[in-house]
C-alpha cells in the first residue's frame, strides 16, 4: 500500500510539474530580458549622433573614422531580432557582430579624441561621454540578465520533468545566449578570404 | 522510494547552482552602511537625517555605503549587484539610489534604480560627482566629500514635482502585473497539489491505515510542494527575496530594510 501511495504521488508529481505553466513563464522572461538588451543598444545608437556631430565640429579632419562610425550604426539599427527569432543562432551572431562593430570603430573615435584637448573639455562632449559610458554599462548588465534567463530557460526545457511538458506541449526549442561581452574593446575578426 | 530520492536529488541539483559562487556583500545595517570606517558617529547621525528626509518627504530610498573591498569587480559591476541585493527602492517604483565609496580601490559611484534614471540622470550623477565629491577627496577628505555628495542627492531627490514619481509608478504597474504572473502560477500549483492531496493520496493513506499502521506519509508531500511550486518561480530578479519588506521602513524609525527596488546599471562613477 506504501509502495502504492509513492507510485500516485510520483506520478502527480510528474503531471503537475511537467512546464505547463512553467515553461512560457521562462520563455517570456528571457524574451522580456532580450528586450532589455535591444533597448540598451538602441539607447547608445541614440547618442551617437550627438557624439558624431559634436567631434565635427572640433576635429573634423577624423572624416574616415566619423564616417565609419555612421555606417556602424546605421549598420547596427538596421540588424534587429525579433523575440521569435531568440532560437535562432545565426540571427543573434549577426545582430551580436554587428553592434561589437559599432562599439569598436566608436572606441575608435572616442581614443582619437584624445588629441583634441578643447573638444575634451567641452561640457557638453563631457556629458555625451558619460551617456556612452552609462549605455555600455547597460548593455553589459542587460546581456547578463538575459544570459540568466536564456541559462534559466535551457535548462528547464531540458531537465526532468518540464522537459515532458515542453516537448509534448510547446515543442520548445533552446534559445542563443550571448557569447561574450561586446564592447570597444572587441575587434571584429576579418575574413581575408583566404581559406580555400 | 529509490524514484523519490533520485528526483528530489535532481531538484536539490537545480536549486543549488543558484545558490552558489553569489558575491558577498556588507550586510544592510542602516540608512548608511560605513563598512570601511570612513564616517565618525556625528556624521553618520546626519547622513541618516538626510536619507530619511529623503524617505518622508519623496518616498524614495537614498543609502550611503562605503565598501572595504570591491572583492575584484569593477565599482559598475559591484554597484548594480549590491542594489540588487540588497533591494534599495520599492518594488513597483525602483526608486532607490546608492553613493557607494570604495577608498581602497579609489572609486565612487552613484548607483540610480531604474525609475530613477530620468530623475538622476548618468550626466548629473557624473556632475555631482566631479563638482562635489572628487575635489574633497582629493584633498583627502572623505568624510567631506561624502557629506557633500550625500547632500547634493538628497536635495536633488527633494526637488523636482511628486508627479514624475507617480508617472513612473503607474507605467511600472503593468509590467509588475505580468511578472507577478510567475507567482500566481506557483498558486495554481498549490491549488492543484491540494485537490490530488484531498481526492488521491489521503484515500490511499486511510485505506492503507486501516490495514497496517501508515508512517511518515506525509514527508514527501511536504517536500514536493514547496519544491516544485517555488524552486524556479523568482528566479529573474534577484532582489525579490528581500522585496516583502514593501513599506515598513517608513513608519517605525528603528529598522531599514530594502524594498525590492532593482537596478540596471544608471547613474556614473569617478575615481580619484
Amino acid at each position: 500500500m506504501k509502495f502504492r501511495a509513492m507510485i500516485v504521488l510520483a506520478a502527480t508529481a510528474m503531471l503537475s510539474a511537467c512546464g505547463i505553466n512553467s515553461v512560457p513563464t521562462a520563455e517570456e522572461n528571457a524574451k522580456a530580458r532580450w528586450a532589455d538588451v535591444q533597448a540598451a543598444y538602441q539607447r547608445r545608437a541614440d547618442t551617437i549622433p550627438n557624439v558624431v556631430a559634436t567631434v565635427k565640429g572640433s576635429a573634423a579632419s577624423e572624416g574616415k573614422i566619423l564616417t565609419d562610425v555612421i555606417n556602424a550604426r546605421a549598420n547596427a539599427t538596421r540588424v534587429q531580432v525579433n523575440a521569435t527569432d531568440l532560437t535562432d543562432p545565426a540571427k543573434i551572431a549577426s545582430f551580436q557582430a554587428a553592434q561589437n562593430q559599432l562599439g569598436a570603430s566608436l572606441g575608435r573615435l572616442l581614443a582619437t579624441v584624445e588629441a583634441y584637448p578643447d573638444l575634451k573639455s567641452q561640457e557638453n562632449f563631457r556629458s555625451l561621454i558619460t551617456e556612452i559610458e552609462g549605455s555600455n554599462n547597460r548593455i553589459t548588465i542587460a546581456i547578463r540578465d538575459y544570459n540568466t534567463a536564456v541559462q534559466a530557460y535551457n535548462t528547464r526545457i531540458r531537465t526532468f520533468p518540464d522537459a515532458i511538458g515542453a516537448k509534448v506541449f510547446y515543442g520548445a526549442k533552446p534559445m542563443v545566449p550571448f557569447q561574450a561581452q561586446p564592447g570597444a574593446e572587441t575587434n571584429p575578426t576579418v575574413d581575408f578570404g583566404n581559406t580555400n | 522510494m529509490r524514484i523519490l530520492r533520485a528526483l528530489l536529488l535532481m531538484l536539490a541539483l537545480l536549486i543549488v547552482p543558484q545558490l552558489a559562487g553569489a558575491q558577498t556583500f556588507p550586510p544592510l545595517s542602516g540608512r548608511v552602511v560605513d563598512a570601511a570606517n570612513l564616517l565618525s558617529p556625528a556624521q553618520k547621525q546626519q547622513l541618516e537625517a538626510l536619507s530619511t528626509d529623503v524617505g518622508n518627504v519623496a518616498q524614495r530610498q537614498f543609502v550611503v555605503a562605503t565598501i572595504p573591498d570591491l572583492q575584484g569587480y569593477p565599482i559598475e559591476d559591484y554597484g548594480y549587484k549590491l542594489g540588487r541585493a540588497w533591494g534599495i527602492g520599492q518594488k513597483d517604483a525602483n526608486n532607490g539610489i546608492i553613493l557607494i565609496v570604495a577608498p581602497n580601490e579609489r572609486k565612487v559611484r552613484i548607483e540610480v534604480g531604474y525609475g530613477l534614471e530620468p530623475i538622476m540622470t548618468d550626466a548629473l550623477s557624473q556632475t555631482i560627482i566631479d563638482d562635489q565629491i572628487l575635489p574633497k577627496f582629493r584633498a583627502g577628505d572623505m568624510a567631506g566629500g561624502i557629506m557633500a555628495g550625500a547632500q547634493a542627492i538628497a536635495e536633488q531627490m527633494k526637488a523636482p514635482p511628486e508627479a514624475a514619481e507617480a508617472r513612473v509608478k503607474a507605467a511600472a504597474a503593468q509590467p509588475q502585473a505580468a511578472r507577478s504572473s510567475g507567482s500566481s502560477s506557483d498558486g495554481f500549483v498549490a491549488v492543484f497539489w491540494i485537490f490530488i492531496i484531498l481526492f488521491f493520496v489521503l484515500p490511499i493513506v486511510f485505506r492503507g491505515a486501516r490495514g497496517r499502521k501508515y508512517r511518515g506519509g506525509r514527508g514527501p508531500v511536504v517536500l514536493w510542494g514547496p519544491g516544485l511550486g517555488g524552486g524556479w518561480g523568482g528566479g529573474g530578479s534577484s532582489s525579490s527575496g528581500w522585496s516583502s519588506g514593501g513599506s515598513d521602513w517608513g513608519g517605525g524609525g528603528g529598522g531599514f530594510s530594502g524594498g525590492g527596488g532593482s537596478f540596471g546599471g544608471g547613474g556614473a562613477s569617478g575615481s580619484w
